[in-house]
Order: C-alpha cells, then sequence, then structure tokens
C-alpha cells in the first residue's frame, strides 16, 4: 500500500536531539586495584566452593537421615535434601554471576543489523528457481494431474481419521441409563448399609449409592464389576434428603416419588458433573463446590443460582417389604452435564 | 558468507591449537563438522542487556528443570488405572483401592528418597514456567517487541503458553487424586458440551464412559512425549529466530535502529546467562524442599461421588474457571437437540477467541497504525498509550475472571455473600476494563507530557529561588545531553488519514467502509498522545531559560538554601541551613 511508510528510512530520526554516540567505557575498580581484582577472584571461589560443600552434604543426608525423621515438625529428610540441593545449584549460579560481573570484561561491543528481508537480487533469484520448477512440473499446465493429487491428499485423511474409530466405544444410548432400577435398594455409600425412612431425621442428608456396588448380604460378589464401579458411580450416586414434608412444594411429587417427605435426588451436578455436596438444611439449599450452582430440593431440584441449565434428576424412591428404601425404577431423565443428542 | 570459508580454512590451524586446549578440541571437532564458519560470528554475538530481557530466559531454564526432574518421576511412576489396594508406607490411606497411578504417586513422595523433592520441584517449576511466559509476553507487548520483522516470534511464544497449560492440565490429571480427577470430570462435561460431537468425543477421549481407564495412560503420552517435543521444537524456532532477528534494545546513546549494543555471547554473556540458569534451579530446589505443592495424599484417590469444598484447579486455570463460574446458565432446547450455551461459551468458545486475539494482534495493530517498517529499538510503554492501556484493561479483565474463579474462597474469607460477587463479577467485566483503559491511557499521557516538561524546562531541582523582586521560583536544571537524547529517541506518530481523491473513489463500497473504519480507528488510536518537542521548540526553550537565567544572574555567588544539594555549585563552607 501506498500509505504504509516503507521507504527504508531511518526509523528514528535523531531529532529534535542529534544521537550523542556511545557513552565512555569507564574502569571497575577491580579494572585498576589488583587487591580489588584479587578479592573478588577469591569471592567467586569460595562461592563455587560452597557449593561443592553443598552437594556433598546433599549425599550424606541421603543416606544419614531416615525417611521419617522429623526435624521440629517438619519432614527432616525433605528439608535436608532440598535445602543442600537448593544451595548446591545457588552458589554456582552465583559464583557464575559475580565473575561476569567483576572479573569478566565488560567492554560494551557493537554488531551491525541487517534487514531481516534477504537481498532483492537473491530473492529474484529464488523466485526465479521457484517459478522454474513450477514451470518444469508443469503443474499448472495440467489441472488433471494436479486436481487428482489434490484429492488422493485429501482422502488420505480419511485413513488417519478412521484409524482412531478404536479409541472408545460409541456413546449408544448409555448416557440415559444408569444401574437403578426397579427394587434396588438405596444404600450407605461408606459402607453399604440399607436405609429405613426412620433412620433419618428431617433435615439430613445421605450419600447414597444403589446396592450393586456393594456385595450382597449373602457376600456375594458385588452385582457391577469393580472395574466398572467408577464409571457407573458417575452417573448413579444419589443424595437423600428428609424435609418436612409440608415444606416441598410439589405435594403431588412428594407422594408419589418420595417417602414420608424423604426425596432422592441425582447427585452429579447437571453442570459439568461436579459430585453436589453442600447442602443448607434451612433453605433447603444444594450448593456445588465447583461452581457454585445452587439447587432447591424442596422445589424440584430446581436451578435457583449458577451456570447450571438443568434441574437436578430426581429418582422416584417407596420401601420395600423389609421397609428399606428402594428405586421405584431407573431416572426418567439422563443425569449429569448436557450434551447435544440429550434433548 | 562466501569470503568466511577462505578465511577459515587456514593452511595450518594446527600451529595456534597447541596453544590452548579448548582449542584444540575446537580444531578437532571443526576438522570434522565445519562448524568453525557457523559459530565464529555466534561465539562473540551481542547480547544487550536489560532485567526485563530475563523473562523469557527464566521460562527456558523452567522447561529445562521440567525435563529434568520429570524424567526422574518418570523412572517410577505408572500410568495405570488398573485398581489396586494401598499397601505402601502411608498409614491413613493402608487399604484403600486405588489406582496404580495414584500410588505410584504415593510411592514417589514417601518411599522413594528425593522423590517428593523432585514432585514438588516438577510442579513448582511448571508454575514457574507458564507464569515467566505469561509476564515474558506482557513484556514483549507493552515494548512494542512483537513489530514487524517479529510477528511470527510472537505467534510461537502464543502457541508455546497454550502448549504449556495443556502441559500443565495434562500433568495434574496424572497423579489420579481427588482433585485431578474433579479437573477431568470439568473437561469431560466441557467436552460433552461441544455441539454435535460432544459425546462421541467424550467416549473417544475415555476410550468409553467417563472416567474409563484410558484417560491416565493416554495423557502420559501427550504429557512426556508429543507435549514436551511440540514444545522443544517451538523453542528451538524461537531462539533461532531471536538469534537471526538479533535481540531488541532500548534506545540510548549509541542504540539505533541498526546496530545492537551489549555484552558478547562469550564469554559475558554465557556466564550470566548460564549462572542465571543455576539460579533458577536452586530457587525451585528450595521451593520443592521447602514450600508443599499438591499433597496428593492429603485429597484421597479419584471417586466420582465425592469431591472436596473449595477445591480449585492451578492457578493458570483460573480465567477458564471464573468464565465457567459467572456464566449464567442458559441452554437452548431446540429440535430434540441441546445447545449448552453456559458451557461451550465459556469453555470452548471464549479461549479460542482470545487465542486468536492474541495471535493475530501485531497484525491487527500494523493495520491500524499503517506501520510495516522493520523495529529494532523497543517503545516506553507510556510513548503507546493505547497499547498500553490496552493491556492494562486485559490484565484487569484478567484479574477479574480469577478472582472470580476463586469466588467461593473470596466469600469465606470475607465473609461476604456468594451471590452478590457472582452478580457483581457479571457485570465488572464489562464496566471495570473500559475504566481502566480510560485510566491508563491517561496517565501514559500525562506521563508524556511530563517527558516533554522535562525536555523543554528540565529536571525540577528542588530549589527554590528568591529574585530581587521577593518572588519565588523552582529552579530547573537542563537534563544532561544523554538524557535527552534518550527520551527523544522515539518516533514521532503519523496517523493514518485514509484514501481520499481518486485512490479513494477506486474503491468498492465495502472497502470504502473499511478504509474509513481504519482511518478512525488510527485516530482514536493516537489521540491525546502528546509529541515530542520539535527542534525549534526546544531552542525557544533553551532561549527562554537564558533569559531567566540572566534575570537571576545578580543573586549568582549568594547562597541559597538548596544549593547544596544542586552538585553544580561550590559549597566548600558553606553551612546547610542558612540563618535568616
Ligand atoms: C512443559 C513442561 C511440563 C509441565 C508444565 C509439567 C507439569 C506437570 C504437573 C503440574 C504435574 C503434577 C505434579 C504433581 O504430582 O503435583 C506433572 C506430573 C508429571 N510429569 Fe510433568 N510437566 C512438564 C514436563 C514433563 C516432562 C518433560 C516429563 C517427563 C519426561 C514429565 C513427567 C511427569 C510425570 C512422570 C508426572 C507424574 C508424577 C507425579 O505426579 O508424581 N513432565 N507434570
Ligand atoms: S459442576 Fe456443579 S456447578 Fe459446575
Amino acid at each position: 500500500m501506498s500509505d504504509d511508510h516503507n521507504h527504508g528510512t531511518e526509523l528514528v530520526p535523531a531529532e529534535p536531539i542529534e544521537n550523542p554516540g556511545l557513552p565512555e567505557h569507564l574502569p571497575r575498580p577491580t579494572d585498576v586495584d589488583p587487591v580489588a581484582e584479587k578479592r573478588a577472584e577469591r569471592q567467586v571461589a569460595t562461592l563455587f566452593g560452597l557449593s561443592g560443600v553443598s552437594a556433598v552434604l546433599f549425599c550424606v543426608s541421603y543416606f544419614a537421615i531416615g525417611k521419617r525423621d522429623v526435624f521440629i515438625g517438619i519432614e527432616a529428610l525433605q528439608l535436608a535434601l532440598g535445602t543442600t540441593l537448593g544451595l548446591a545449584l545457588l552458589f554456582i549460579g552465583v559464583g557464575a554471576i559475580q565473575w561476569s560481573r567483576k572479573l569478566m570484561s565488560d567492554h560494551e561491543i557493537v554488531e551491525y543489523r541487517h534487514p531481516a528481508a534477504s537481498s532483492e537480487e537473491d530473492r529474484a533469484e529464488a523466485l526465479a528457481a521457484l517459478d522454474q520448477g513450477i514451470e518444469d512440473s508443469g503443474i499448472g499446465r495440467r489441472p488433471l494431474v494436479r486436481n487428482s493429487l489434490l484429492g488422493a491428499m485429501g482422502l488420505l485423511g480419511l485413513p488417519a481419521i478412521v484409524a482412531l474409530r478404536d479409541l472408545g466405544p460409541l456413546p449408544g444410548d448409555s448416557l440415559e441409563h444408569t444401574v437403578w432400577r426397579t427394587g434396588m435398594r438405596v444404600v450407605q455409600d461408606v459402607d453399604g448399609r440399607p436405609i429405613r425412612p426412620e433412620d433419618m431425621q428431617v433435615g439430613q442428608l445421605v450419600n447414597a449409592e444403589p446396592a450393586a456396588f456393594f456385595p450382597s448380604e449373602e457376600g456375594e460378589e458385588p452385582e457391577v464389576p469393580e472395574h466398572e464401579i467408577l464409571a457407573e458411580k458417575a452417573k448413579a450416586a444419589v443424595i437423600l434428603v428428609r424435609m418436612q414434608p409440608d415444606d416441598i412444594k410439589d405435594q403431588e411429587r412428594a407422594q408419589n416419588w418420595g417417602v414420608d417427605g424423604i426425596l432422592c435426588y441425582s447427585k452429579i451436578c447437571t453442570h459439568v458433573g461436579c459430585p453436589i455436596s453442600l447442602w443448607e438444611q434451612q433453605t433447603h439449599h444444594l450448593l456445588c463446590p465447583c461452581h457454585q450452582s445452587t439447587f432447591d430440593l424442596a422445589d424440584n431440584g430446581k436451578v435457583i443460582f449458577g451456570p447450571a441449565a438443568r434441574h437436578l434428576p430426581q429418582l422416584a424412591i417407596t420401601v420395600d417389604s423389609e421397609g428399606y428404601l428402594v428405586a421405584q425404577d431407573d431416572f426418567n431423565e439422563p443425569v449429569g452435564p448436557s450434551y447435544w443428542e440429550r434433548g | 558468507m562466501a569470503d568466511s570459508v577462505a578465511t577459515t580454512n587456514g593452511t595450518e590451524p594446527a600451529v595456534t591449537a597447541k596453544a590452548n586446549p579448548a582449542a584444540a578440541v575446537a580444531t578437532w571437532a571443526d576438522e570434522r563438522l565445519g562448524i568453525a564458519t557457523a559459530t565464529k560470528k555466534q561465539l562473540r554475538k551481542v547480547f544487550p542487556d536489560h532485567w526485563s530481557f530475563m523473562l523469557g530466559e527464566i521460562a527456558l531454564w523452567s522447561f529445562v528443570i521440567l525435563l529434568l526432574t520429570g524424567v526422574f518421576l518418570s523412572l517410577w511412576f505408572n500410568p495405570s488405572m488398573g485398581e489396586v489396594i494401598y499397601d505402601g508406607s502411608y498409614e491413613q490411606l493402608k487399604g484403600i483401592h486405588m489406582s496404580e497411578a495414584y500410588r505410584s504417586t504415593l510411592e514417589i513422595s514417601f518411599d522413594v528418597r528425593a522423590g517428593l523433592l523432585m514432585r514438588q520441584m516438577h510442579h513448582w517449576a511448571a508454575m514457574l514456567f507458564i507464569a515467566a511466559m505469561l509476564v515474558h509476553m506482557m513484556r514483549v507487548f507493552l515494548t512494542g517487541a512483537f513489530r514487524k520483522p517479529r510477528e511470527l516470534n510472537w505467534i510461537i511464544g502464543g502457541v508455546l503458553l497454550l502448549l504449556g497449560i495443556l502441559e500443565g492440565f495434562a500433568g495434574y490429571s496424572l497423579p489420579d487424586d481427588l482433585l485431578s480427577g474433579t479437573g477431568l470430570r470439568i473437561a469431560d462435561g466441557l467436552v460433552k458440551a461441544t455441539p454435535v460431537l460432544g459425546s462421541y468425543m467424550s467416549f473417544f477421549m475415555f476410550g468409553g464412559e467417563f472416567p474409563g481407564d484410558q484417560i491416565i495412560p493416554r495423557l502420559y503420552t501427550a504429557h512426556i512425549l508429543l507435549i514436551p517435543g511440540l514444545i522443544l521444537a517451538l523453542i528451538a524456532a524461537h531462539m533461532l529466530l531471536l538469534v537471526y532477528h538479533k535481540h531488541t534494545q532500548w534506545p540510548g546513546p549509541g542504540r539505533t535502529e541498526n546496530n545492537v549494543v551489549g555484552y558478547p555471547m562469550m564469554p559475558v554473556y554465557a556466564a550470566k546467562a548460564g549462572g542465571f540458569f543455576f539460579i533458577t534451579f536452586g530457587v525451585t530446589a528450595l521451593m520443592g524442599g521447602l514450600m508443599t505443592i499438591n499433597p496428593v495424599w492429603r485429597f484421597g484417590p479419584y471417586n466420582p461421588a465425592e469431591v472436596t469444598a473449595g477445591s480449585q484447579p492451578d492457578w493458570y486455570m483460573g480465567i477458564a474457571e471464573g468464565l465457567l463460574r459467572i456464566m449464567p446458565g442458559w441452554e437452548t432446547h431446540i429440535f430434540g437437540v441441546t445447545l449448552s450455551w453456559n458451557i461451550f461459551l465459556p469453555g470452548q468458545i471464549a479461549p479460542i477467541a482470545l487465542l486468536m486475539v492474541v495471535l493475530a494482534y501485531p497484525f491487527i495493530e500494523q493495520w491500524i497504525t499503517g506501520d510495516k517498517r522493520e523495529h529494532h529499538l523497543l517503545q516506553r510503554p507510556r510513548n503507546v498509550p493505547t497499547r498500553t492501556a490496552f493491556l492494562a484493561a486485559m490484565i484487569t479483565l484478567y484479574g477479574l475472571l480469577w478472582a472470580a474463579g476463586g469466588n467461593d474462597i473470596l466469600a469465606t474469607t470475607f465473609h461476604l455473600d456468594l451471590n452478590t460477587i457472582t452478580y457483581f463479577m457479571r457485570g465488572a467485566i464489562f464496566v471495570i476494563p473500559p475504566l481502566v483503559f480510560i485510566l491508563a491511557k491517561r496517565w501514559c499521557i500525562s506521563l508524556q507530557r511530563h517527558d516533554k516538561e522535562m525536555l523543554l524546562h528540565g529536571y525540577e531541582s528542588g530549589i527554590i529561588m528568591r529574585d530581587a523582586e521577593g518572588g519565588y521560583t523552582e529552579r530547573h536544571l537542563p537534563l544532561s545531553p544523554e538524557r535527552a537524547y534518550t527520551l527523544t529517541a522515539h518516533e514521532r506518530p503519523e496517523v493514518y488519514a485514509g484514501l481520499s481523491g481518486a485512490d479513494a473513489n477506486g474503491l468498492s463500497a465495502p472497502k470504502a467502509r473499511l478504509d474509513q473504519l481504519r482511518a478512525r480507528l488510527s485516530k482514536a488510536w493516537y489521540s491525546g498522545d502528546v509529541q515530542k518537542p520539535t527542534v525549534a521548540e526546544l531552542e525557544e526553550a533553551h532561549h527562554h531559560a537564558e533569559l531567566e537565567h540572566a534575570h537571576d544572574a545578580p543573586l549568582e555567588g549568594h547562597a541559597a538554601d538548596g544549593h547544596q544539594f544542586d552538585g553544580r555549585h561550590e559549597v566548600a563552607g558553606e553551612e546547610l541551613t542558612q540563618k535568616h
């Protein structure tokens, strides 16, 4: 463009003041005074010497101090190794810098710059060579060759993508289901004990899980195999909460889906999936520790604050013949974070 | 380069080599590798000196430390999600189910001597690496060091920062403790929110349903091979370009656009930079030895049904965290699909947009100012008020988002209401950065004005003069020629005025509009800038000063309070305080 000041002129015109040129070099004490010079030399050597001492101390500590030894409340080995290694390194560094500042020549030198670009002739030659190459290949004159090559190169991308297919299985409908099903007991997450409604006080919140994650009462292996438990837990973890039945807004649902004011919600945040854990008894609010989405458990798990967009899914519960809390069925909607085909 | 072949391929190099063993080695190598041609200039290559040029060095050295400590860790770390029952020497976790990755991290921390030291050094060095890159980038930005011909190095630097953050996140995820698993859970949520492909991407990433048993081994490959390899290659390119372009320098006496003044690579720069490597390494070792970081044993193994309150990612994820937290819960359900604006706007669009702006910045500024020349002298931040103010606004935005990422911690520490903080932040990120922009621009302009005052009238000496009529004035003393030159060694801005006449008529309508926009932006860019004085203004000021001097002349030789300090008068025998 004509407006660009691209004229190769001096960029910083020496105006309004002339460039006075490089200042005169002033000698340092170590340049003129042999005593100062000797002193600096000794200083540098001492620093290097101290580094060596620290390195040796590192090795001594490594063998002499026990792994569990404690020194004024701190792990002694860790303390000793960190300090000795740190000092061994620091002394070398400080010594080298001291050496360069005090003893190495401190005459500044000047180098000239050249434009980043090649000379005009070189560029012309390179462009000519490039043109010649393109011309010789005939790529411009033979569109058939060119286009078929481009097509082939493009298609090579396909194997590269297809070969990654086995990175994982397709989602299918697995995000829509959890291990919950009709009659499965809701158990304590710590020890797998089943829960009766009377075990819970009003205002109490219990972290719970499906019984399928724990060995059965007869001591059989858990229904869900060991290596799948984490993935299933990431969807099936729930919380049980008991409220004053009158406090619950949707009475019909409380009757049909809950037991005596006990409701069961997914524990997995509908934002990006953290387990939700902070319970405020008075307000019936449940707060996610990750990004503070807040859900009202007395109001169908509605979002009342924060970045989550969807209410917490509720699990319909009832009691079985022995009086323990069980699921009526699986969740009737996908739990956890949103995804495109969730609808 | 042609003549250098002739001069270095001497006929009898061995004769001089006898004297010095280093030269003997060099000669041996040169006879086989021909490296003298390439190194003869580089060995005495000039590096200008300034404290701010050290920031990039810290980043480089912390990367070297990461390589060294990382290799140490990889000797014991076992990147497997296979389940085991802990039976190591940390009592509190005995008998607990955990992954092999977590167990081996505990082993490194408690059973390998110096293992905890190396783990903590690795983590501290990672923090330092990213922090140093960020501050280095700000230095480059503020001083205009990204201008032509260094735009590519700016882009490489931006990509390095991105890779560093990804590498840090991958590393943070490796120990498979509760915090790292929570981080992965959030990453899974972010990925799942991708339109159309989300759930597929998540399943491919985790090798099935989250958390699966693949993610740790996969992240391990990325963490110790793929990303460090890329970082290494880009650092090499960064350094090569640095050598090719030669370092920028601050303007000053004898320092011009056409030269570079400083100390030679061998020995001064090598000793300083090498020494600095050891200092960085030493400080990292002290930090690793004395300051606990990421005590994974306290968090326990990952369990998707557990989380600790106040869980926080490493600081460099803070702005992403903040964006996620203050975003309102917007989601669209339409035609049977879900669009999670609340997640993919802050989690995907915003970081990509930010990266694009950062990478494109040199070209944007170039377009606005119309300046396509090479620049090797740095600019003082005050002399480019708009750019400086833009960075100030960006830093403010960064800080606000960062604070928003810790809104729960702010709430508990200062007993504030969490929701109020969040609502405040939602507004603040739109209001406060523009205010900071205006303030910072004003401030730069007033600093420019101050510089101009000093050039014209000298600096304020603090000496109060009383003239014959009894009036008081503060005495101004002229700047030294070096100082005065340094203050004026920058360009006079030229506003891009837009095309006119025949040029403008030839443009199509959209192009004409673009040209007008450009002219307007260019005007705004330089608006308010204070121009350095012209030759005429300086002469006029000097003339004025001489008159003033004549006016004061009767007082010369009379002691006045404060004379003692101006350094330009005989003070022998004078008392510090005069009696009146
Ligand atoms: C840019 C470079 C790098 C960054 C930012 C980085 C960052 C991290 C972080 C934050 C951790 C978690 C540490 C912890 O346990 O607290 C980590 C772990 C680890 N890193 Fe790196 N790292 C880098 C390069 C490397 C390299 C080059 C290697 C190996 C050659 C490596 C090997 C490891 C290993 C084995 C672990 C797991 C050990 C453990 O957690 O105890 N890292 N990394
Ligand atoms: S995961 Fe719960 S608020 Fe983000």
